[in-house]
């Protein structure tokens, strides 16, 4: 879509204060439209990756090499995506749960385009040879390891100062509402937000500049951890218990579990990162702690699955009538079996066999993708009619999007994790390298099967995003008080 | 309780603080405890260059020359450098971990177990342990295979291992496969892993 038509601001809007718009819609809409550029760019880097494993990979050059578009396949996934994409939402909740304007529309352009510039100078520094050695935070320091030269733009830097302005940004409707009983979805992203900068910010100073060795690497495992669960898994939280009651038109199933479910994730999630690393030089009594608190974690996602299907139910239609609906049914299945998984894959008997292999990759896939992503995809679905005032182009590129996303991650979790233990088995019984490579090769054909299944799914998605702006016939919310009829 | 202050001290600072000293800082103070864990500077690792480096020398004198100049401890800590930031950059550890294991028969495979101790070096700041082998572990690398497996490797890795997904990493070589600065220091730093090995044993 053109960027005029993201700047518009002047939409009519049924939640006015003092004659503006309490929701930055246009902000909105462009972290939506950034988010899914950077999904598409990073799953086309994912897929392109993945065409190494079957020698197939087209470029032979030092710049895109495989290796550089693994790292922005990640890279962009967590920061272009999945930053962009919860920004979006909480510029559009936090506003009207609190009934206070963000900071300042002004600063908020300010950060996306400050947002842009890291995804671009990160991308552009891997391809360089600039990336971070910490896993998930690759983001380029700009320093030459060690000392105070700058080699690159200092991402880190910037990403700092981003975050902070967001979060400022953010926090200030949260502030103003300080007097207000907070909505469960509102105790997420006050927390969210200030766990993601305290993360951020341990994961990249400490194993960088602090602590080497094995204390760095308890670090970085808390780091890689942490950024999951203490911002995306908390973000996405606040996001199904403030979309699917609004969406199913009925208050959330309990809220004394959600409660619980709160502060059992705050209290055992950031206390299991050591379970990246574990049977390593890390002392056991660490690793211990890791896994036991990681089993516990189990129960805390169960109390967001529980409600959300407890809510679902007596109103299990809108699986028929909402593409949202859907998104975030899906979700929560594949939300369930990431979990279970967890707390068996964390312990050691099952670490000796399939660490280090791709069922790692697999569980990785079903939570950033089969979770969070179809959320988000959720969320999207049903916001993107209401930020752009259009309906949407076509119900069937929906289901197609849907459909394709579904069966690929189902694919590719099913396929990997099959492939990550006959890997993990033959390396234990001492096979040679080469047959281990030998057995896991058609496995990785349906995985880069299954990954253009996905890529296909997105490009019906954006598509259909992109038409809606152009061609979508009007859309008027106050035609539409039960959102249902939307569909 | 579900108000902003609470929420923002207690569940953001507060829980975010109790994991930080307990799964950080805690097992930070016990690697800390252990004897011979002394951190090494680059200076102390680069001291005396290793043999693999020597011999690139001699092998490719010329080039090794307009590379490097003489092999001598100030040129050996630039090679491993250099090897360390292609290492990290070219994302060679997102296939390839830096330990080892004391389970599923990893110490018959790769070599003795890996120990806290040596991995307090300038070189492993950030550790590159990895989370994902699509090939082995390199930790036990030094001495395994010779310079020349490892130009031959580097230039085309499937005409030495049939099955590799490695990519060719010609780049680094010049036509004739001598290797260019890039080249000569990804094998410095590849024949380097190991050397700390048995630090802090008794």
């Amino acid at each position: 879509m053109s960027s005029a038509a993201l700047a518009t601001n002047d939409l009519p809007d049924l939640t006015r204060t003092e004659g503006r718009s309490l929701v930055e819609y246009g902000l909105v809409r462009a972290h939506i439209a950034a988010a899914g550029v950077a999904l598409a760019i990073s799953m086309t880097a994912g897929f392109l990756y993945s065409l190494q494993f079957l020698g197939w990979f087209p470029f032979a050059d030092e710049y895109l090499s495989p290796g550089h578009l693994r790292l922005v396949h990640t890279n962009l996934a967590a920061y272009g995506w999945l930053v962009n994409g919860f920004t979006a939402m909480t510029y559009y909740v936090i506003p009207r749960l609190t009934g206070q304007r963000v900071w300042s529309a002004k600063i908020g352009w300010l950060i996306f385009w400050v947002w842009q510039f890291i995804l671009v100078a990160t991308v552009s520094g891997f391809l360089m040879n600039k990336a971070q050695a910490i896993e998930w935070g690759e983001t380029p320091t700009g320093f030459r390891p060690g000392t105070f030269e700058l080699n690159w733009i200092p991402v880190d830097l910037l990403v700092v100062i981003g975050a902070v302005l967001l979060i400022v940004q953010l926090m200030v409707p949260l502030y103003r509402a300080r007097d207000q009983k907070f909505y469960v979805t509102l105790w997420y992203f006050t927390a969210g937000l200030v766990w993601l900068a305290l993360t951020y910010l341990m994961g990249n100073v400490i194993p960088e500049w602090v602590l080497p060795g094995a204390a760095g690497a308890a670090t970085t495992g808390l780091f890689i951890h942490d950024l999951v669960g203490l911002y995306v898994t908390p973000m996405g939280w606040g996001l199904m218990y403030f979309f699917v009651p609004l969406i199913l038109q009925k208050p959330i199933w309990s809220h004394s579990l959600s409660v619980i479910g709160f502060w059992a994730l705050a209290f055992f999630y950031p206390l299991g990162g050591v379970h990246h690393f574990l049977l390593s030089p890390i002392p056991d009594y660490v690793e211990f702690g890791a896994i036991t608190t990681t089993i516990a974690i189990e129960v805390v996602v169960t109390t967001v699955v529980v409600n959300f299907f407890m809510t679902l139910k007596g109103k299990t239609s809108a699986l028929r009538d909402s593409f949202a609906i859907r998104w975030f049914y899906v979700g929560a299945v594949m939300y369930f079996i990431t979990c279970l998984q967890c707390s068996f894959q964390v312990t050691w008997t099952f670490q000796k066999i399939i660490h280090f292999t791709d069922w790692v990759v697999a569980h990785a896939h079903l939570i950033m993708f089969g979770t969070f992503t179809f959320w988000l995809f959720g969320t999207i679905d049903w916001l993107w009619p209401r930020v752009t005032k259009r309906k949407w182009y076509s119900r069937n590129l929906r289901a197609w999007h849907f459909w394709l996303s579904t069966m690929a991650i189902v694919i590719m979790f099913v396929d990997l994790t099959i492939a990550g233990l006959i890997a993990g088995f033959m390396q234990r019984e001492l096979n040679p390298w080469n047959d281990i490579l030998d057995a896991s090769l058609p496995f990785w054909w349906v995985r880069t099967f299954s990954g253009a299944m996905m890529i296909a799914g997105l490009f019906c998605g954006l598509y259909n995003m992109y038409m809606t702006c152009r061609h979508g016939e009007p859309y008027d919310e106050t035609e539409s008080l039960i959102p249902l009829s939307a569909d | 309780m579900e108000r902003f202050p609470t929420l923002f001290f207690v569940a953001g600072v507060g829980c975010f603080a109790v994991a930080f000293l307990l799964s950080l800082v805690l097992p930070a103070m016990t690697l800390g405890n252990y004897h011979d864990m002394e951190y090494r500077t680059m200076e102390q690792l680069a001291a005396v260059p290793s043999h693999e480096f020597l011999e690139l020398e001699r092998v490719y004198p010329e080039a090794f020359e307009e590379a490097f100049g003489a092999a001598d401890s100030a040129s050996y800590a630039e090679a491993l450098q250099l090897g360390r930031d292609l290492y990290v950059g070219q994302a060679c550890w997102h296939c390839h971990s830096q330990y080892v294991r004391e389970v599923a028969n990893e110490a018959q495979r790769f070599g003795a177990p890996s120990r806290a101790q040596e991995y307090q070096n300038a070189l492993n700041q950030p550790h590159l342990w990895g989370t994902r082998r699509v090939g082995p572990d390199l930790s036990r690398e030094k001495g395994v295979h010779t310079n020349d497996w490892h130009v031959a490797h580097f230039l085309s890795p499937k005409n030495i291992v049939p099955s590799s997904v490695m990519p060719s990493y010609a780049y680094w070589f010049e036509a004739d496969g001598t290797p260019k600065r890039d080249g000569f220091s990804i094998i410095t730093y590849i024949q380097w892993l190991g050397t700390e090995e048995g630090r802090g044993e008794e």
